[in-house]
């Protein structure tokens, strides 16, 4: 573990240590999404795109699926699975991705 | 970790390595260390784009036999005569874009301690980390006279989509109408737990259209239909009425192809095809590699990296693993288990440590005709009390009713995750 360590920081990667995990925990959330909504968002048939949805919108429709407000075959089973915080960082991560 | 920046394992190259340099792929001084995944179907080739997706300083090299991916879900509507074998054939091409460096090769041996993969054209591979995604393999012996009827053609499973698909819709073609298609479910876990009583609607699809005298009977090991079963139930009664028979505790024991035989405990039963499906354990190379943990079959792994119970620094995804709780063995499954693994080996291998609470979700569509699917959905979180992954209380289901709508969803689901694993 310490070679590995001091091997990352001559690499140059050990700075981005702490700011990346914050990232990943949206990243790996929002990838659970992917199988139907295309990989990062982007690219799938039949579903809608994810990719550049505003957050408040994404949270809005998630939500909404989570109370029955909004019709759904599959999500108000999926978004039951995921919590507020949860909604919010896979929300930002598509958010940030490109259309 | 302690290998994973040396140099010179880099250098400590075979034949598969020297004919990756040769081709213009060789390690580029930004690699920090190299992933060797086999097995390229929707564990394997989703874990080697996701990683190079996520760190593209990392090299990974995805060795696959065959050099066209076979779908499994959507392989019985080939059987229906909805879809074409063409429809479920994908090329591994697009993975060529991410930097996925694909060997169409057979992995022989795992050397765990030179940290090595024996290939069998290519020499040797060496990785920092290697993630074995090889499917299942067939525990034949189970089934008495299985291997050689087999051999004769006789006996399919077509539970690996591919050559065995073509042969059973050949055989299905062949029948007479008025005969009798005999499909042998073994007791779970088994790949794709609705799989077999789509197939029993996608078959008797193509009979009401074709033969419309015949007959499906599903001799099944387990006591009751073991996915979706009122919903299954409903379609057979109410679009395939008194085609399909269903006889739960009904384990195959002994097939014989002369007399067209599947022998249960307690009695025979004669049909005209006989597609017997076995009992299923982790692939060939899992069993090599020291990786199998429970009842001979399975690789336990720590859900949280996808990592091997048994050995360090090798990872274990899809129907291989001891699956855990209420976690079915599908190809949604396992592009799940590739990304909680993509993101620990990244993490892992960037100094970092891995993500301490993956969530994955999963959702099977079945076919119950040309048209209509269902599904069952489920979200699985880790949990630190019980060291493993369980479902989200009151998250997940089934269809409310079979319908259309999921039809289109269904093929939808299945173009999207071909592409999200290999384009
Ligand atoms: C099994 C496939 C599947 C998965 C996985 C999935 N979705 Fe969906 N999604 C759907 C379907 C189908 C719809 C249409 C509504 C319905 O029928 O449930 C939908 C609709 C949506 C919509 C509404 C789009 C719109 O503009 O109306 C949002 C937002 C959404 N999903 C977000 C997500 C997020 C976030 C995830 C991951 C946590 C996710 N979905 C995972 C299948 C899926």
């Amino acid at each position: 573990m310490r070679i590995a360590i001091v091997c990352a920081a001559a690499l140059g990667v050990a700075s981005m240590a702490a700011s990346a995990q914050d990232n990943d925990a949206g990243r790996d959330l929002a990838a659970s999404c992917a199988m139907c909504h295309g990989t990062n968002g982007r690219g799938a048939v039949g579903y809608e795109p994810l990719a550049g949805m505003t957050k408040q919108e994404l949270v809005r429709k998630f939500t909404e699926f989570r109370s029955g407000a909004k019709p759904a075959t599959v999500m108000h089973q999926i978004s039951k699975g995921y919590s507020d915080p949860q909604v919010q960082l896979i929300a930002e991560y598509f958010a940030a991705q490109k259309r | 970790m302690n290998r994973t920046f040396d140099r010179r394992d880099f250098l400590k190259l075979g034949g598969a390595a020297a004919a990756l340099a040769a081709a213009g792929c060789a390690t580029t001084p930004q690699t920090k260390a190299r992933v060797v995944v086999i097995g390229g179907g929707f564990g394997g080739a989703t874990a080697a784009k996701y990683i190079r997706l996520w760190d593209p300083a990392i090299e990974v090299v995805l060795v696959e036999r065959a050099n066209l991916f076979t779908s499994c879900p959507i392989s019985n509507l080939v059987l229906g005569g909805s879809k074409t074998m063409e429809d479920i054939r994908h090329s591994y091409d697009g993975l060529r874009k991410y930097g996925v460096q694909v060997v169409f090769d057979e992995a022989l041996a795992v050397d765990a301690a030179k940290r090595s993969v024996k290939l069998e054209r290519g020499g040797e591979l060496s990785y920092d980390r290697l993630i074995v995604a090889p499917g299942i393999d067939f525990m034949y012996d189970q089934i008495a006279g299985y291997d050689a009827a087999m051999k004769t053609g006789r006996v399919l499973h077509a539970w690996k989509a591919g050559a065995q698909t073509i042969g059973l819709k050949k055989q299905l073609t062949q029948m007479k109408d008025g005969g009798v298609y005999v499909l042998s479910v073994p007791l779970a876990p088994y790949r794709c737990p609705p799989g077999p009583y789509e197939r029993a609607c996608q078959v008797a699809s193509y009979f009401k259209k074709a033969k419309p005298r015949s007959k499906v009977l599903i001799l099944d090991a387990n006591p009751d239909v073991t996915s979706k079963g009122p919903l299954f139930k409903k379609a057979w009664a109410e679009l395939y009425k008194g085609m399909i028979e269903f006889r739960g505790n009904a384990k195959a024991i002994g097939v014989d192809p002369k007399t067209n035989t599947v022998k249960l405990e307690v009695e025979d039963v004669k049909g005209d095809v006989l597609n017997v499906v076995p009992p299923q354990r982790a692939g060939d190379i899992a069993v090599k590699a020291g990786l199998i943990t429970a009842n001979n079959r399975w690789c336990g792994v720590d859900w949280r990296t996808l990592e091997s119970t048994a050995v360090k620094g090798v990872h274990v995804l899809g129907d291989a693993t001891l699956s855990a709780p209420l976690m079915p063995k599908s190809g949604s499954m396992a592009n799940q288990h590739a990304k909680i693994c993509a993101s620990s080996v990244v993490a892992l291998l960037n100094g970092r440590s891995p993500n301490p609470q993956p969530k994955i979700a999963n959702t099977c569509y079945s076919y119950v005709s040309d048209d209509e699917a269902i599904h069952v959905a489920s979200v699985h979180t880790w949990n630190d009390k019980d060291k493993t992954l369980t479902t989200v209380p009151g998250s997940g289901g089934v269809s409310a009713a079979r319908n259309a709508l999921e039809g289109a969803y269904a093929w939808a689901w299945a173009t999207n995750i071909w592409q999200d694993m290999l384009g």
